[in-house]
């Protein structure tokens, strides 16, 4: 049962992805989240069913398919395992997106091809451990030295940054007598191999615990001209307009968590028996399932309208930034909700309302705060009022 | 000063006595306690160095008379103490607590002047304590226990389950709830003392928990374990009372527990924010952070009312079903509210362990479940507020 149009393509994603996320993923989530430990084969995994591919067009070996089709998809895998499905929403939307819209043809051939095939592992680096919410203030410095480029400096927070082979890494062009703030910024195109790239401190992370986060170390790495994403200056746009469609991922990501643990909550209320009766039939249990519900169908309606909107080529600023928020606000809701319907169960690692509760307070915080997404939504509204176009954004 | 505020001091300002109490605590808890944290958390277990300071401070005997070994202070001390500690550590806090509101507290209110002269003594010199009510199928549903006790020669035989069990791991004395007629229900619930050590018993798993993790929490059976006369708590068949009226009160020290955490992650939070920077100037000086900051600050303060006037109510001797309820449960939900807040004002540092905020939040789920769950605690303020109960 769904709200949304889906087509029979969409419907046939969405079921190989569900049957594929609850046989081969879901299994291994609660032994891979106690271990911290990256299961590789996750990778091939994915590659072999295309979804390391989803949103590049066939011509460049990926599936060509729509953002409702891989946002589908990305749901049913977080249900499964939200820390596989960071690998799946970051590879996806962000080192795969830029290398699609501003990479060379020669630079598409290299990386991106096999990146959608899944034999390349995509990362993405912009925050830096004093450039977080402040992205434009990164620091790490790419100067010429002949036709390469030598880059000094520490980012943070890379997913998956310990097992990717290609990492999109924004750096200042800009020379420390002439700053020129966000257009200082550029996009480099790194791998593992170049010299001087190390990878530096592994986070111990509350949720997440399979998807390795990392800071990658930069020591005079040389990196040859042709490594440049686009042009020069333009890495901070690149990067937010990446971001704009990593948000409707990580909002994907988050309906996912939140429906696995509405499942097991609506599951275990019928099942646990207090006052002989099974607690599903308190009302006081029931409405906070009807209320998870609800916001939890709300937060998937707007994710996706914001979605055919992408579809149909408008801007989406300020939809994905939406649909990031209530989203990832209502995953936190709902599995905290979901604990408690649990009670002591809920509370300990038997039962996986657990991990998902963990798993869920990251997605309010990476690929931009709350705090950050009402900047973007505040902005972007303000901006309508001084334009005099209010009224129609409000009707949108 | 008006007589009537002569009478009546603000619920937050301290006796001298208090003042001087809670400072000590907090300064142990501050010198002590907080190196010892991380490593507390990562061994799944408290420092015993922790836990025999502890007794010597008079921490595990709060409301005790000295008669028995106890430091002759009040519930509301008590209270004091708990937040003191969880200002660092939950799970040390917990201990204190347990051991002062759900064991101590039982063993003295109802227990007979030699059970008082025999127990008491242990409980505040060295021997830590546990509260046996929950079973695997009785949680919220407390009185269908399903643990019996059978009426052999002298004394009772046990047989049953207990689970969720804080302190279970560490405790040599157990107040243990089984019922001795099952045909007659809740009336057949009776109290009693049971030892580590008696034939039949045994401390079963230990809980892989979300948060307060250095706080054992354990499952107990008993198989036909003997108990004798002497080590019946109250009267036989009165068990729902004294289990009721434990709780009240424990709830206060939960309650405690909530404001300590939340004071602890503030703490924390607002140095954080004084010192990073991002877009050229501290985060405090950012509108969007400051009112979620005033929020939270305004949100803890209600509680600690709430907590602090129920605490001195239960001093002066008053009924505190419902403000006992009413103080579990904003100051549990309270917790929950600010330390999820104090994770994202960090951002991903909030996320890792490298700071404790990360903690604070993961034990702070606890108190939303624990002594009660949230929908208890408004089942019981409903039937106060609408059937008279």
């Amino acid at each position: 049962m769904t709200l949304l149009p889906l087509t029979d393509l969409q419907r046939e994603i969405q079921r190989t992805a569900r049957d594929f996320a609850q046989r081969d993923v879901a299994p291994l989530a609660a032994e891979l989240d106690r271990e911290a430990h990256f299961d590789h084969a996750l990778v091939t995994r994915l590659a072999e069913l295309g979804f390391l591919g989803m949103l590049i067009p066939e011509q460049w070996d990926g599936l060509g398919l729509d953002a409702t089709s891989y946002l589908l998809a990305l749901e049913e895998i977080a249900v499964a395992d939200a820390s596989a499905a960071v690998l799946m929403s970051v590879h996806n939307s962000l080192p795969t997106q830029m290398l699609l819209h501003y990479g060379s043809d020669e630079q598409r051939e290299r990386f991106l091809k096999p990146m959608a095939r899944g034999e390349m592992l995509g990362a993405f680096a912009l925050s830096e451990p004093d450039a977080g919410s402040d992205a434009a203030g990164l620091r790490t410095q790419a100067v010429r030295d002949g036709d390469d480029w030598l880059l000094t400096g520490t980012k943070a927070w890379v997913s998956h940054g310990t097992h990717a082979d290609v990492i999109l890494c924004m750096a200042r062009t800009d020379t420390t007598d002439a700053r020129s703030g966000a257009k200082g910024i550029s996009t480099f195109i790194l791998t593992p191999d170049l010299p001087g790239f190390s990878v530096g401190k592994k986070e111990d992370k509350m949720g997440l615990r399979s998807s390795p986060t990392v800071q990658l170390n930069l020591d005079n790495c040389r990196v040859p001209a042709d490594r440049l994403l686009g042009a020069e200056g333009h890495g901070f746009t690149y990067a937010l307009a990446s971001l704009d469609h990593g948000r409707l991922g990580i909002a994907a990501q988050a309906i996912g968590i939140a429906r696995a643990a509405l499942e097991a909550a609506a599951k275990y209320a019928t099942e646990r028996k207090q006052f002989n009766q099974p607690i599903a039939s308190f009302q006081a249990i029931q409405f906070k399932l009807a209320d998870m519900a609800t916001q939890l169908t709300a937060a998937r309606t707007l994710l996706h309208a914001a979605a055919a909107a992408k579809e149909r080529g408008e801007r989406i600023t300020r939809f994905s930034s939406m649909a990031k928020l209530f989203a990832t606000e209502t995953a936190m809701w709902v599995t905290t909700e979901a604990v408690q319907i649990h009670g002591g169960y809920g509370y300990v690692t038997d039962y996986p309302v657990e991990r998902h509760f963990r798993d869920a307070k990251v997605t309010e915080i990476y690929e931009g705060t709350s705090e950050i997404q009402r900047i973007v939504i505040a902005r972007d509204l303000l901006a309508a009022v001084s334009r005099g176009d209010i009224d129609g954004h409000l009707t949108d | 000063m008006s007589e009537t505020a002569a009478l009546r001091p603000p619920l937050t300002h301290l006796s001298e006595e208090e003042e001087l109490f809670r400072a000590a605590v907090y300064e142990f808890a501050d010198t002590v306690v907080r190196p010892r944290v991380m490593d507390m958390e990562a061994a799944g277990k408290i420092d015993t160095a922790i836990t025999a300071q502890c007794f010597d401070m008079g921490l595990m005997g709060i409301e005790i008379p000295e008669a028995f070994g106890g430091a002759g202070g009040s519930l509301f001390m008590t209270t004091l103490a708990v937040e003191a500690i969880s200002q660092v550590d939950a799970s040390a806090a917990i201990q204190v607590d347990v051991q002062n509101t759900l064991v101590n507290y039982p063993v003295y209110a109802y227990g007979t002047e030699a059970q008082r002269a025999t127990w008491l003594p242990k409980l505040t010199g060295g021997t830590i304590g546990a509260y046996a009510l929950s079973e695997p199928g009785s949680g919220s549903d407390a009185f269908a226990l399903a643990t019996r006790a059978e009426r052999v020669d002298g004394g009772w035989s046990l047989t049953g389950s207990k689970a969720w069990i804080t302190n279970g791991g560490e405790a040599e004395i157990f107040v243990v709830f089984a019922n001795v007629a099952p045909e007659k229900g809740y009336k057949g619930i009776t109290a009693f003392i049971v030892t580590r050590d008696t034939p039949g018993f045994t401390v079963g798993k230990k809980e892989d928990k979300l948060g307060i993790r250095a706080s054992s929490t354990t499952s107990l059976h008993f198989e036909q374990c003997f108990v004798p006369d002497d080590q019946v708590l109250g009267e036989v068949g009165v068990g729902y009372r004294i289990a009721i009226d434990t709780l009240n009160g424990g709830r206060i020290g939960i309650g405690a527990q909530m404001i300590g955490i939340a004071q602890g992650a503030l703490d924390a939070s607002v140095a954080y924010l004084r010192e990073r920077k991002q877009f050229g100037k501290p985060l405090a000086e950012f509108q969007g952070i400051q009112f979620q900051v005033a929020q939270a600050y305004t949100e803890l303060e209600a509680a600690r009312l709430l907590v602090y006037n129920t605490a001195r109510l239960r001093d002066a001797g008053h009924d505190i079903v419902r403000e006992g309820a009413m103080a579990k449960l904003y100051a549990s939900q309270m917790c929950a509210r600010v330390t999820s807040l104090c994770v994202e004002l960090f951002g991903g540092y909030g996320y890792t362990k490298e700071y404790p905020v990360e903690k604070f939040y993961r034990d702070a789920k606890i108190g939303t479940i624990y002594e009660g769950t949230s929908n208890m605690q408004l089942q019981t303020i409903a039937k106060s507020v609408l059937l008279g109960k």
